[in-house]
């Protein structure tokens, strides 16, 4: 029996059973304990679990990341909030030269299972220093993992996954998507894990398939209503959930299926995870494509703060539709 | 400089409680450690110069009480870290000179397969958690070492070792807060050899007193060292690392000492911004090894003889390491694509689902 859940209870709930499975997982960020969570992601954590378990820090990124990732070494498992992805820009060295490289450069003798999770998306009207959507940035250093969950399960599903993976996984949660609701299974049905690299089919279409992550599924599941109710178009929608590890077979499949693919990433255009799909597929579904791949990413000029005009910068349903109709 | 060496007098330190302990070979062993990195190095640079090996090469020759001094004092649950200059470490703390060696050489035997180099050694079976390439980069995984220590409740300390010219990184003022704020088991030890590069101290550094003296604005103890004495060396960093342990208590220890090269061997300046004199003045006055090899001779515990043996026997084994890197295969090509996940590596349920790798 699945019960209905908010975005930020999933990942609460998934810390909890973390906490409670593995005594070496410790939360850890800015006011994720006594705070209870600048989102309230991790409320009532720290009154359940104490000090030890529920870390506040102060705010240095560099700092306690890169203590994060040392103490990841002795076998620590730090799940660790950035409370915008956007601050990964003063924490960057530790993020990728030790996060990613210790292990490569040690010849296989270091491992580094920490978890980065925090929001990482536009639509707030916060400027371009807290609106950065790097998970492209981080999926192109080997060594990472990097999944963006759209629905409460997939985040609960995820977060546990994340956990677990004895490699460094980053996990970028959504703003937005903190107050959306959505069926999770019941922790008495078993453990809700949804493993990285596995992508899911959240619509069945057969005209075109929307490919995306994160809040712009959303977006593609209320432009394909749309594309069925007013132009009679069928579109799958195909939630890639995880960015690397990446389920190409799942990416393929649904451009066999309908021929035609129309992505749609709040990244920027260039370097995004959209270019990489798109490559993907030219390269292994190229016969199947009835028409040239195209894209609906965030406008390519920094997050704009005015709330007038940013929701027009971002992916957003109509310019799913406008793109989708013109390239009809 | 804050020189706590320079020409003053000093103390001895022969007599504190760490230094009373150590037997005749203890204190022989010492000298022998020091010998042999030095004359690692020395190999080293040769096979440099000979464009054998790629990269960077940063000699810790002058440097070497620092490690073998602190590495001495080693408890079971101590850690250790440093920056880029990292052999003298690497071999105090028990690595062969073979696979540090063959990782120069960028061959399969090395100690991290070839794929690290010379700033990227690592051995955590002895403790040894690096070997940094970015300068202050390591500072905040030497607290995540104390962090863990401290997690796990057990009795020890991190030791994490880094430059003068570390010390006005910010990633290094964020770690000492944290220490100090979450009273964490670890020392910083800054290895002042006076030079950021080719920038000296009193270009690069804002300070009162000397370096370390900035643990008071974190409310943390600290201490100056002349590195030139292995006897202080290890009464002092003995001082830090058992608050460490017995307090859970972070200290900053500043030991004040010298590299005779430049800052790597591709340092095109290295001779320009320092005197000819002023390296003289510290490889006639200060050396570590002659002064140890001189106040064994005093104490009778070391004779001409013996020092000639172990310094034989060093030269020996760096030429025999050299021998080992030449004759070490490199790593394939396919090795290129290990290490770099661990689910992958194990070939685990988890590094079977999507796609990892995207090479074209």
């Amino acid at each position: 029996m699945s019960r209905k859940m908010l975005y930020r209870h999933a990942i609460r709930e998934a810390l909890d059973e973390e906490l409670a499975r593995d005594e070496n997982v410790v939360v850890m960020g800015e006011e994720v304990a006594q705070y209870n969570g600048a989102y309230k992601v991790t409320e009532g954590l720290w009154e359940k679990w104490g000090c030890k378990r529920m870390v506040d820090t102060p705010i240095s990124e560099a700092g306690f990341i890169g203590m994060g990732i040392g103490a990841s070494m002795l076998g620590v498992r730090p799940v660790m909030e950035l409370m915008f992805w956007s601050f990964h820009s003063v924490a960057f060295d530790q993020l990728v030269n030790n996060a990613a490289c210790v292990r490569y450069m040690s010849g296989g003798l270091i491992n580094v299972p920490i978890v980065v999770r925090g929001p990482a998306n536009g639509g707030t009207n916060v400027g371009a220093t807290h609106s950065h959507i790097p998970e492209g940035l981080f999926a192109a250093f080997p060594g990472l993992k990097v999944c963006a969950p759209a629905t409460p399960a997939d985040a609960k599903g995820l977060m546990k996954a994340a956990i677990r993976d004895n490699d460094p996984v980053y996990v970028m949660e959504n703003t937005l998507l903190y107050g959306t609701e959505g069926e999770v299974p019941d922790p008495s049905e078993g453990d809700h894990v949804v493993p990285l690299g596995k992508a899911d089919v959240k619509r069945e279409g057969s005209d075109l398939s929307l490919i995306a992550h994160g809040r712009s599924v959303l977006h593609c599941l209320a432009a394909a209503e749309t594309l069925q109710s007013e132009h009679g178009i069928s579109a799958e929608v195909l939630d890639l959930r995880s960015i690397r590890p990446l389920d190409q077979e799942a990416i393929l499949e649904t451009v066999r299926k309908t021929n035609r693919a129309v992505l749609v990433d709040e990244s920027k255009g260039f370097g995004g995870v959209s270019a990489m799909v798109s490559h993907l597929i030219q390269e292994h579904a190229f016969d199947y494509l009835d028409a040239p791949i195209t894209r609906v990413t965030t406008l390519d000029a920094p997050a704009i703060y005015s709330p007038h005009v940013e929701n027009d910068q971002l992916p957003n349903p109509k310019r799913i539709v406008e793109k989708v109709l013109q390239s009809s | 400089m804050s020189l706590a060496s320079a020409d003053s007098p000093q103390l001895d330190f022969a007599g504190s409680p760490v230094n009373q302990s150590l037997s005749a070979d203890d204190k022989i062993h010492l000298f022998r450690e020091m010998t042999r990195i030095r004359r690692f190095e020395q190999a080293s640079l040769k096979m440099y110069n000979k464009g054998v090996m790629g990269g960077f090469l940063h000699l810790y020759i002058g440097q070497e009480s620092v490690a073998v001094g602190t590495v001495s004092l080693r408890g079971k649950n101590d850690h250790f870290i440093t920056a880029y200059r990292d052999h003298g470490h690497a071999l105090a703390l028990g690595m062969s000179m073979n696979e540090c060696m063959a990782e120069l050489y960028g061959k399969a035997t090395g100690c991290s397969k070839g794929k690290g180099g010379s700033m990227h050694y690592f051995a955590p079976d002895k403790g040894f958690w690096g070997g940094h390439g970015i300068v202050g980069g390591q500072t905040p995984l030497g607290l995540g070492l104390a962090y863990g220590l401290k997690y796990k409740e057990l009795e020890g300390c991190a030791m994490c070792y880094l430059g003068d010219g570390a010390v006005n990184q910010g990633a290094y003022h964020e770690s000492l807060n944290l220490a100090a704020l979450f009273e964490l088991p670890i020392v910083y030890v800054i290895e002042n050899n006076g030079y950021s590069m080719g920038t000296s101290q009193k270009r690069s550094s804002s300070f009162r007193g000397c370096l370390a003296q900035r643990a008071e604005g974190y409310d943390m103890e600290w201490d100056l060292v002349d590195g030139s004495d292995l006897y202080q060396v290890r009464a002092k960093a003995n001082i830090a690392m058992e608050r460490a342990r017995k307090e859970s208590k972070p200290s900053i220890i500043e030991i004040a000492t010298y590299r005779y090269y430049g800052h790597s061997v591709a340092d095109a300046n290295a001779k320009k911004y320092r005197t000819p004199a002023e390296i003289e003045k510290y490889k006639k006055n200060h050396d570590p090894i002659r002064l140890w090899e001189q106040r064994l001779l005093d104490e009778g515990v070391l004779t001409e003889e013996k020092s000639k043996e172990i310094d034989n026997a060093a030269k020996e084994e760096a030429a025999a390491s050299i021998e080992f890197a030449e004759k070490s295969d490199p790593p394939t090509v396919e090795a290129i694509m290990d290490d770099v996940y661990w689910e992958s590596d194990h070939n685990t349920e988890a590094s079977k689902i999507g796609r990892h790798f995207f090479n074209d």
